[in-house]
């Protein structure tokens, strides 16, 4: 057990999980859930990075073995998806924190299923310099690769225009990562998400190779493909995705298609907006406000 | 910075996050390796046994026997490559059709089956005969190999002929296909510039050819040094002029593919010809110079209609070049297509691991099982014939215009 682990673990309340949320209702879950979140990521600052997992092997293996049913849940009344309103992100990554803090994403930079990415174009400059939290300068200023910071490397210099995309699994209607799949061990739930069976996935990373948006990494330690499921085990219970809950400014909008008065169905009717990379012919179920011809 | 990073990948430019750790390493660039070689061995075979192409006879059966060895070590890069082995059989059991790589399994185990049988039907009268003289043990493992069909009448033999041929004729096909499968499982991810592209499974499947007749002409002149038996001129002006054909439409197939990679000039085509001068260099210089050295070679070779030591030795440079080659163009794809970012705004370096289980010392021990085994293979079933039953003094001509 790493010392993450045993952190969280002391955080952790002696109810199964799904006991406990039932117990607290939702605000109260959330709330907890976010102060386990910061407490966490407090004291994985304090010791050396670890690739390390919130939720630990017996969890892992409850979740398998006694996996929650949600009774009052059907998969076909809904259809989810998520808006992204670029003017309002301030890049602060709380969103990349709470995702790896909730979905015991590996603690270190290679590893994501959020991220924000950082677009500059300096003065007189015809295309925007890149970066991301995982950019070694980042994390070098940082001091850590789990403290989710940007540099300020652009304050002595004269910039034109600069903005945050924060990145996302695009829960793509047409998802590449489901085609290639060998086995069928992810595929497109019918309420949107593209979700991976961790108990049969044979970890042939074609998945990776084939997203185009990069959405998706490798877990080295359990062998399997890694990627955004929008918070599943959240939204079926009503919740929001942990990166929504966290965003201090509203950037990422949540919600179901089907109800025409969703965030999300405001977002999507109210405003321009667009999807990345549409000439893959993905059809990706994220949907950006703001973004610039140089965002990939 | 050591002490805030696991491991570093150095890129330059912007990546994807998920990108910094490569999907697909050294393992994955000897798979289709190691497959290529079985598909090129096993064409030569066909050359005598479907074509009746006389020179091919004395290689024809260590071809098929190179092609079966080589075969058995195929998936094993795969195996090693995964991140959960044990479950690689639910790619067989549940398979995902929309997947290229759920075909694996059937394809690969459709071939192997065909390469035993085929083996089988070519080597039996050998078998049978071995299992009467030897004694002890292993006559009866030679009994055993039998299957208890040791009837060797002439009427039986061409039987056995007639199957071994037909065999041969499915198995080109499925050779085809079963390389053409494995460019096709880089051709069509659309997410990966260097990879997308209609010509991959042609390339693969041509290369593969010249790779696997390369091994062949090495191995053959090994041998044959190893035996102290004469080496068949008419055999190696054979091999040669596979190897030309194969080297010639090879070099103008990926030609064109780089040419149309920049007449298109799609988007991000500075990052193309970034990667091509930076991480693959290497790998693209080794591949060029080769290709050319087996052209100018076998060109030579052609032209002054060279036979006897000279076109031994220098058939010899022209296939070890090849396998060379070769190996460098995989690498070029595999590792390639991966530090070339789908951003497209960046490009990794990628620096293999010397141990561990992706490392190249895994890689290196795989490339020598099939080398190993092909050396007991035909010490249990050996291929050559001794004597001048290929009948080349009558041949008098080539026959295979």
């Amino acid at each position: 057990m790493t010392k993450q682990d045993k952190a969280i673990k002391s955080q952790e309340v002696p109810m199964s999980r799904r006991g406990f949320l039932g117990f607290l209702g939702k605000g109260a879950a959330c709330t907890s859930a976010l102060a386990c979140t910061g407490a966490a990521v407090g004291s994985s600052l304090l010791s050396e990075p670890k690739r390390g997992f919130q939720q630990n092997e017996e969890q892992l293996a409850e979740s398998i073995n006694n996996p929650p049913k949600l009774e009052d849940y059907n998969w076909n009344d809904h259809s989810w998806a998520m808006g992204v309103d670029t003017d309002r992100c301030i890049g602060c990554l709380r969103c990349m924190e709470a995702c790896k803090m909730e979905n015991s994403v590996q603690m270190d930079a290679f590893h994501h299923r959020t991220w924000v990415e950082r677009y500059t174009y300096l003065e007189g400059s015809n295309t925007a310099i890149v970066d991301s939290q995982a950019d070694p300068k980042n994390i070098e200023n940082a001091g850590s690769e789990t403290r989710f910071r940007f540099d300020n490397r652009y304050k002595d210099v004269k910039v034109d225009k600069a903005f945050f995309v924060p990145k996302l699994c695009n829960q793509c209607e047409h998802p590449s990562c489901v085609q290639v799949c060998p086995t069928g061990a992810t595929f497109k739930a019918k309420d949107g998400p593209v979700l991976i069976d961790t108990t049969y996935c044979i970890g042939c990373q074609y998945c990776v190779q084939a997203c185009p948006y990069g959405a998706r990494s490798f877990n080295e330690v359990r062998g399997v493909a890694e990627k955004c499921n929008w918070c599943y085990h959240r939204i079926t219970k009503g919740l929001n995705p942990a990166c929504v809950e966290v965003c201090p400014t509203g950037t990422r909008i949540f919600g179901d298609r089907n109800d025409p008065e969703s965030p999300v169905s405001l977002f999507i009717k109210n405003n321009h907006v667009q999807v990345l990379k549409p000439e893959m012919g993905n059809a990706p179920n994220v949907f950006y406000k703001g973004t610039d011809k140089e965002v990939v | 910075m050591e002490s805030v990073f696991h491991h570093v990948t150095p890129h330059i430019g912007f990546i994807y996050p998920n990108e910094s750790e490569l999907p697909w390493t050294q393992l994955i660039v000897i798979y289709p390796y190691i497959t290529g070689l079985v598909a090129g061995a096993f064409v030569v075979s066909s050359l005598h046994h479907v074509f009746n192409i006389k020179s091919f006879a004395p290689v024809s059966r260590f071809a098929l026997l190179t092609a079966l060895c080589f075969m058995f070590f195929a998936p094993s890069p795969l195996l090693f490559h995964l991140g959960q082995p044990t479950r690689a059989f639910n790619a067989v059991i549940t398979p995902h059709w929309t997947s290229a790589m759920a075909a694996f399994g059937y394809v690969a185990g459709f071939y192997l089956c065909l390469l035993i049988l085929e083996t089988w039907f070519a080597f039996r009268a050998d078998i049978v005969a071995m299992s009467k003289d030897r004694p002890g043990f292993m006559g009866k493992i030679y009994g055993w190999l039998t299957l208890g069909s040791d009837d060797v009448t002439p009427k039986a033999l061409a039987i056995d002929h007639k199957i071994a041929r037909i065999l041969s004729m499915i198995g080109i096909p499925a050779a085809c296909g079963l390389h053409g499968y494995v460019g096709f499982v880089f051709g069509s991810l659309k997410t990966r510039e260097w990879w997308s592209s209609d010509l991959m499974p042609v390339i693969f499947l041509l290369s593969a050819v010249g790779s696997g007749v390369g091994l062949l002409i090495v191995l053959y002149v090994i041998a044959s040094k190893f035996r102290k038996t004469p080496i068949i001129d008419e055999t190696m002006r054979g091999l040669l002029y596979v190897l030309f054909t194969a080297i010639t439409v090879v070099m103008v197939i990926e030609g064109l593919e780089l040419l149309e990679i920049f007449y298109k000039a799609r988007e991000g085509v500075e990052t193309v010809r970034e990667l091509i001068m930076g991480p693959i260099w290497a790998g693209m210089s080794i591949q060029w110079a080769m290709s050319f050295f087996v052209l100018a070679v076998t060109s030579t070779l052609l032209l002054y209609n060279v036979h006897g030591e000279k076109l031994v030795k220098w058939l010899f440079a022209a296939g070890l070049a090849m396998m060379v080659g070769v190996l460098a163009m995989r690498w070029n794809v595999v590792i390639g297509g991966q530090e070339l970012s789908k951003t497209m705004k960046g490009l990794l370096t990628y620096y293999p691991e010397v141990w561990g289980r992706e490392s190249l010392s895994v890689v290196a021990l795989i490339s020598i099982m099939p080398y190993l085994t092909l050396w007991l293979a035909t010490k249990l079933l050996p291929p050559w014939k001794d004597g001048e039953e290929y009948g080349f003094g009558a041949l008098g001509s080539h026959k295979h215009t």
